[in-house]
């Protein structure tokens, strides 16, 4: 009896077996991929990379702010602004990494939640003690607050540079936007420092396939990002796809009224790199998304998800140029171009959320229940 | 064929195995509850999330905040009594409503070996398993040597339906012609020491799973019921839980299938742990004669023998309801619970909802974070009962906030098996006014696949 089955059971084995190789002969090929490698190329050749820059274009923007502070003139002022935007663009590459030191310090949170609360700048200002870590404050530091500062604080360059020289309380403003670019500077230098000295190692050594190993975390700050960080915050909510309303007001550096578009093209270079595994400095290609994508897809013969992944990016990179340069004026004028843009991005939501991470088979969430 | 239903409901057997199934039963139903409190799984399943997710028609079983833990601890109680066999009639009524209660509370939780604890604590309410070796004959000083042998049988038979099923669902041209979803799930154990980087990632390996996984499914009630190949039958239900645990995060259930099994081993088998058991106890042994008596009448068989056929004869049908709905039903999900189909398909969503004013056109998107937690919006992300249900919770929510001419729309994607994700909702349709019922949901939009899934069962 026993013989019977188990010889049933090879029997059948083995015609699946034969009867499946046929058709599909060259789909075996399945060289193991090396995730390790993927983990080695994203903190070496990219997420290192990114932290050192930024960390430069900080250390910029201190020396810059440092001589506006001593000096608060015209020239001054656009040396600051210039490092500011220098420094942002960088920052659109580093947002999504909120993993290792970054997640425990809540780092991003303090870089760029916008729109800043102007009343709790000036408050702070006015008080003249904060806690710039405290989550209240949030909203009245890193970029966002550095835009009001450099741009908002009074309309026009001379009202603002009075702010900062006649202003009764021009040594308060002045002490504050010190303090702020000083705490981006030295949390971005926490965040590095960790990078290099050991959580690197920590980071491509967990190759596991769980919650909290490194492809997993990285998986979701990924696709968080491009969700809400990108899709959401710079496009979706000004436009008023969360609201009953447009909410103009809300578009990323609303007070340099010239940059929304730029940060948000470097934002999707920053996703589109990052998937398809550039270094930061310079145009080599190593294992990310896209190959394990078509490892995945040699394996299991389906659709060719990175390229569709990359079309979509490419179709949502076009829709984004096609708007002004200053998104507030972009939704004033004509708010369908950002609405098409937002559908655009969040058609590459799907491919991301339903797709790539199906095929990777990740869990997105950290809710850990049984399954059956 | 001289089989006579009424010589055959007149049949004794051993009260060992029965009492031996109700001891283990309890303990890892203890266990089970022990370890999903420690998890912290009550607060982050139950108490936090803002909205739950209900079955049709137990609208009203909802999660009571703090006391929903006293729900636990009086679930966790019975189970108890139930292993010591104490107030057992009491002990297993109460078990399986608390229980019960307990899964009805959000379906977001819902996997079959839930209901499967549900139905056979349901049926223990009818089956005499404290009639040897527990405290309810200790304290009675009677205990009964043998019982009607078809009560030992039925839960044979609910555990040979529960595998047969899970069988009957895997033939399937996913499952069997594309090594679906394994394909996909097998890969990505890389992890796994020795067998990770090589194995799980070869095409023929899937397809061996798949397939052995079917056969093994169709085959073990049989194998177990037939005493020449029980111990090797045993020994592939061992050998396919505990791989199966490695593989896949399903908790408690592959230890409590494989202790279930036992069932289908003979008395002398029982006798042994009982054997056991006693040697452990043996400290505390009670000075107590119990006198020992034969069989074991049912006092009430005339009652209890048509409620069983009933839940027996639900029990086979239910799960091929699917049948009376048109579409894909992977696809719909319409009558695709309560019908043992166990880590069937890999399905993934995104859904998103706009809420529409009907007389203004003015319109905006629900930000799901807001109201649900991750595990509840993967769960709705694809299962058009949830997208409904949480359609009507929105619709309700922004009425209530003063929205007017309230209408609710729904964009969805769903990946199946590894194929490209697609539309599966129609977006055009106004979800508020749609109602749950188990009639077809005419909007979900069809399955696209050429060839589509073909089911063989």
């Amino acid at each position: 009896m026993i013989k019977k089955i188990v010889s049933v059971i090879v029997l059948a084995l083995v015609i699946v077996a034969c009867s499946s190789s046929d058709g599909d002969g060259d789909k075996k090929a399945a060289d193991n991929f090396d995730r390790q490698t993927m983990l080695i190329n994203w903190a070496d050749n990219i997420i290192i990379p990114v932290f050192q820059d930024l960390n430069t274009k900080l250390e910029s923007l201190v020396t810059a702010k440092d001589g506006f502070v001593a000096t608060p003139n015209q020239a001054n002022l656009d040396a600051f602004r210039t490092a500011w935007l220098n420094a942002y663009k960088v920052w659109q590459y580093a947002e999504m990494f909120n993993i290792g030191k970054a997640e425990s310090t809540n780092y991003v949170y303090q870089m760029n939640v916008y729109p800043t609360t102007v009343a709790d700048v000036e408050a702070n200002i006015a008080n003249g003690t904060y806690d710039l870590t405290h989550a209240n404050n949030n909203d009245a530091v890193g970029f966002p607050a550095l835009d009001y500062l450099l741009y908002g604080v009074a309309s026009g360059d001379t009202a603002i540079l009075n702010v900062y020289t006649t202003n009764t309380n021009a040594a308060g403003y002045k002490t504050y936007v010190s303090d702020l670019v000083n705490q981006m500077k030295s949390l971005t230098q926490t965040v590095l420092n960790d990078w290099t000295s050991g959580y690197r190692d920590t980071f491509v050594n967990s190759t596991a396939n769980t919650a909290t190993s490194s492809t997993n975390k990285l998986t979701n700050d990924f696709i968080y990002y491009y969700e809400k960080g990108l899709r959401a915050n710079k496009i979706g909510i000004p436009a008023g796809n969360f609201s009953t309303n447009p909410l103009p007001d809300k578009v990323e550096a609303y007070y340099n009224q010239g940059v929304s578009k730029t940060l948000a093209l470097e934002a999707i270079d920053a996703v589109q790199n990052f998937f398809n595994g550039k270094a930061y400095t310079s145009s080599t290609t190593a294992n990310s998304f896209n190959a394990y994508l078509d490892y995945l897809n040699m394996a299991k013969g389906g659709e060719d998800l990175s390229t569709l992944i990359n079309n979509q990016l490419n179709v949502a990179r076009t829709k984004l140029q096609a708007l002004d340069a200053n998104f507030t004026n972009q939704i004033n004028t004509d708010n369908s171009k950002m609405t098409i843009a937002f559908d655009e991005l969040q058609k590459a939501v799907v491919l991301f959320k339903v797709d790539m991470v199906q095929a990777m088979n990740i869990s997105v969430d950290y809710v850990d229940a049984d399954g059956d | 064929m001289d089989f006579n239903l009424r010589t055959y409901l007149a049949q004794k057997t051993d009260a060992a195995p029965l009492a031996v199934f109700r001891l283990l039963f309890g303990v890892m139903m203890l266990f089970s509850l022990i370890r999903f409190w420690a998890n912290g799984w009550i607060e982050t399943l139950y108490i936090s999330p803002k909205f739950h997710f209900t079955y049709y028609g137990f609208e009203w079983v909802k999660p009571l905040g703090a006391y929903t833990y006293l729900i636990f601890i009086i679930c966790g109680i019975s189970a108890l009594l139930v292993a010591l066999g104490l107030k057992y009639r009491l002990a297993i009524i109460v078990f399986f409503l608390s229980f019960t209660y307990i899964e009805l509370m959000d379906k977001t939780t819902y996997l079959n070996h839930y209901y499967c604890i549900s139905l056979l604590s349901f049926l223990m309410i009818f089956l005499p398993a404290n009639a040897y070796f527990s405290l309810d004959s200790l304290l009675k000083k009677t205990s009964f040597r043998t019982i009607p042998k078809w009560t030992i049988d039925s839960i044979k038979l609910l555990l040979g339906i529960v595998y047969f099923y899970a069988g009957l669902a895997k033939l399937n041209s996913d499952w069997l012609f594309k090594a679906m979803p394994l394909k996909i799930w097998l890969p990505s154990k890389y992890d796994l020491p020795f067998i990770g980087e090589n194995f799980m990632q070869q095409e023929w390996f899937h397809y061996a799973m798949s397939w052995s996984g079917m056969l093994y499914d169709l085959s073990i009630p049989f194998l177990l019921l037939y005493r020449k190949t029980r111990w090797f039958a045993f020994a592939m239900v061992v050998f396919f839980h505990v791989f199966t645990s490695v593989l896949f995060p399903i908790g408690m259930f592959p230890y409590i299938m494989i202790v279930s099994t036992l069932i289908f081993f003979d008395a002398k088998f029982h006798h042994n742990i009982i054997a056991i058991i006693k040697s452990i106890i043996k400290p505390f042994r009670s000075i107590y004669n119990i006198e020992y008596k034969e069989a074991y009448i049912l006092k009430k068989q005339h009652i209890v023998l048509p409620i069983l056929t009933v839940f027996f004869a639900i029990q086979l049908l239910l799960p091929f309801r699917y049948l009376l709905y048109p579409g894909e039903l992977f696809w719909t999900e319409e009558g695709y619970r309560f019908s043992w189909r166990v880590m069937l398909m890999e399905k993934m969503g995104y859904t998103t909802f706009t809420i529409k004013d009907a007389n203004t056109g003015s319109s905006f998107m629900v930000n799901n974070s807001d109201f649900l937690t991750p595990f509840q919006e993967k769960q709705m992300s694809f299962q058009p009962d949830f997208i409904l249900e949480y359609a009507h919770y929105l619709g309700n929510h922004f009425s209530s906030q003063g929205h007017k001419n309230v209408q609710v729309f729904a964009e969805s994607y769903v990946a199946l098996n590894g194929r490209l994700s697609q539309p599966f909702i129609d977006k055009t349709v106004d979800l508020y006014k749609e109602n749950e019922s188990f009639q077809h949901k005419t909007w979900i939009l069809p399955f696209q696949d050429e060839p589509s899934i073909t089911n063989f069962r």
